[in-house]
């Protein structure tokens, strides 16, 4: 992409979002917040994967503990909605933290495996807790502030809340910190050996990529007032993984790409089959074979990267 | 204390044949992925849908051939080859172009023939729930210690160990067995002493994908055959092959042990939260040894 070009690209992106709920019918600017809320939550797992080079094979757990974080302190405590959306993204960077502790000392592919099948207790705890979770039915209607309630107020919530973040990621990602963490995906053993603490760089990148992995999952319950199991499940993981795939995995907006391109996909998949999954899977196969770098990859010079990473 | 009385009741032991035979299962299955991932590196995350074909196509083999004892043993041949026929479409058509392409990318792919295997049975076999019943051979039970133990779990336990003689016997018994073991550690030096590496890759796949089949087809009379029976017991058979150690066989039991045995034990103690008490042994095991319990045998 042209730098001198992106800069006002994105601004009109922003003017477009901002007079979007006005132009479009209601159905449409609901789903355009669940693209932006999805687009951040596979953004925040680029952080982990993209940059960091960590096989986090389970993202969708913080988002789901984001979200019931956030649901749960709504509906049952008497705290102010300030603090429930606080608590839910909170709740996933502990999360993260605790997982990123058992699962780090894991090598690459078998830190993945164990991330998204501990993951998957975390869903199946969810599952079965009815009386603090409500089971497989979730939790519907959760009360919101009045001033995001309305269709149009959830979603210039969501549309702010994910451009701050956004921003604050891309900050990240080209702080000191950020060049840390790409050093470590491109050559872990380097990184040590100049005297970086490796271990530490990762837990710290996989805690930042949970918080806002939550963040997504708060901005789910805003837009959707109701949350359920099905939402951190493993195969819904590894969806917002082929959305960093299909985007461009080593490119910042990518994730953003493949994220509106599979949300929409669905929404016009769901009308007229009920077979997603082919789909899917056909196109994720597509591109694997043809487009391994990613829609955006394909416009980027892909970083040098090890020939194993067993 | 409720926990003790239950944990101490007449209950237990039955309990821990019945977490005996769930181990069977999951042996069988983790056994395959296993074999998967020490030779060809994939963590084969299609490895839940191939089990689930496996448990559909036994119900189908029964519907053509009948209930009887026949039909029955019949399906538990023909199903797992089926399966063993899908697994070496998968790897000629497609593993086999992409052994050289990043392991994310492999796992992705499996995940998508996970999507698209598992709509495949939506449309040949339909959402409904299909249940096979054990034929009048294996009806009834056994009393064991006093408790009983229907048949068909005990014919489980028997089958259980024989696979794993089986596995075991190929494995190291066998050329096949060693060349895979061979081009596990080093393809590219296997091929130049003029094996057909891609061969062995497939014949392993095709093995592994038997296995998981197997698995389907040998479950299939004591669960509900359904969409998404596939969805947690691939979680389960990851651990299970992390706790082992990679592509080691007896890592492979003992895992399923663990887990099989924690799992009906849970239940007892704590019927809704059972299922964590197999990821806490996963959990300690790893802090223990973050390796795995045994090493990797190549």
């Amino acid at each position: 992409m042209n730098r001198s070009a992106a800069p006002l690209l994105l601004l009109l992106l922003l003017a477009a979002l901002l007079a979007l709920p006005h132009v479009l019918p209601r159905f449409h600017t609901y789903i355009a917040a669940i693209v932006l809320l999805t687009a951040l939550l596979a953004t925040s797992l680029n952080l982990a994967i993209g940059y960091t080079g960590l096989y986090q094979f389970g993202h969708a757990v913080f988002y789901g503990v984001g979200a019931y974080g956030t649901a749960l302190m709504l509906t049952r405590s008497g705290m102010p909605a300030p603090v429930a959306f606080l608590v839910g993204p909170l709740a996933a960077a502990a999360l993260s933290l605790a997982m990123g502790l058992i699962c780090i000392r894991l090598s690459k592919l078998y830190f993945g495996m164990l991330q998204i099948s501990l993951g998957s207790l975390v869903w199946a705890v969810v599952y079965r807790w009815y009386s603090f979770t409500g089971g497989d039915d979730g939790i519907h209607g959760i009360p919101l502030p009045d001033a995001i309630a309305s269709p149009k107020g959830s979603y210039y919530f969501t549309l702010s809340v994910t451009a701050l973040c956004l921003f604050a990621m891309y900050r990240i990602v080209r702080s000191p910190f950020g060049k840390v963490i790409q050093g470590i995906r491109d050559n872990p053993v380097r990184a040590a050996a100049i005297g970086v603490d490796v271990r530490l760089h990762q837990l710290a990148s996989l805690v930042i990529a949970g918080f806002f992995g939550g963040v997504a999952g708060s901005l789910f319950v805003v837009v959707e007032s109701s949350v359920f199991p099905d939402m951190m499940f493993w195969t819904f993981s590894l969806e917002v993984l082929i959305m960093c795939l299909l985007g461009g995995m080593y490119t910042f907006f990518g994730p953003l790409v493949g994220a509106s391109a599979i949300v929409l996909l669905r929404v016009f998949a769901s009308v007229h089959t009920r077979y997603w999954g082919l789909i899917l899977g056909t196109i994720l196969t597509l591109v694997i074979i043809f487009l391994p770098d990613g829609v955006l990859g394909v416009f980027s010079r892909r970083p040098l990267k090890e020939d194993s990473d067993a | 204390m409720d926990f003790a009385a239950n944990l101490f009741s007449a209950g237990t032991l039955s309990q821990i044949l019945v977490g005996l035979s769930r181990t069977t299962i999951l042996f069988i299955v983790s056994s395959g992925m296993s074999l998967i991932l020490g030779v060809l590196r994939i963590p084969n995350v299609a490895h839940g849908s191939l089990y689930m074909i496996g448990a559909f196509a036994a119900w189908s083999v029964i519907q053509f051939l009948g209930g009887g004892l026949f039909g029955f043993l019949a399906a538990m041949i023909v199903a797992p080859l089926i399966v063993a026929a899908v697994g070496f479409v998968l790897e000629r058509g497609f593993f086999s172009y992409l052994y050289e392409r990043e392991h994310l990318m492999l796992l992705l792919l499996t995940f998508s023939f996970a999507l698209i295997l598992g709509d495949l049975v939506k449309i040949v076999w339909g959402p409904e729930y299909r249940s096979i019943t054990v034929p009048a051979f294996f009806q009834g039970s056994a009393e064991i210690f006093g408790l009983p133990l229907p048949w068909y779990n005990l014919f489980l336990l028997v089958i259980g160990p024989c696979i794993a003689v089986f596995l075991w016997l190929v494995i190291n018994r066998t050329n096949l067995g060693k060349i895979a073991r061979a081009a596990a550690v080093d393809g590219e030096m296997v091929g130049a002493v003029g094996i057909n590496v891609g061969w062995i890759f497939a014949f392993t796949f095709v093995l592994g994908s038997f296995l998981a089949g197997l698995g389907g087809a040998l479950i299939a009379p004591m669960v509900n055959i359904s969409l998404g029976m596939d969805h947690s017991l691939i979680m389960e058979t990851f651990l299970i092959v992390i706790i082992g150690g990679l592509g080691n066989m007896w890592g492979a039991l003992l895992g399923s042990l663990i887990f099989g045995l924690t799992q009906s034990l849970g239940i007892l103690v704590w019927p809704q939260f059972g299922i964590a008490f197999p990821y806490l042994a996963v959990v300690a095991v790893l802090v223990i040894r973050p390796r795995g319990l045994l090493s990797s045998t190549w």
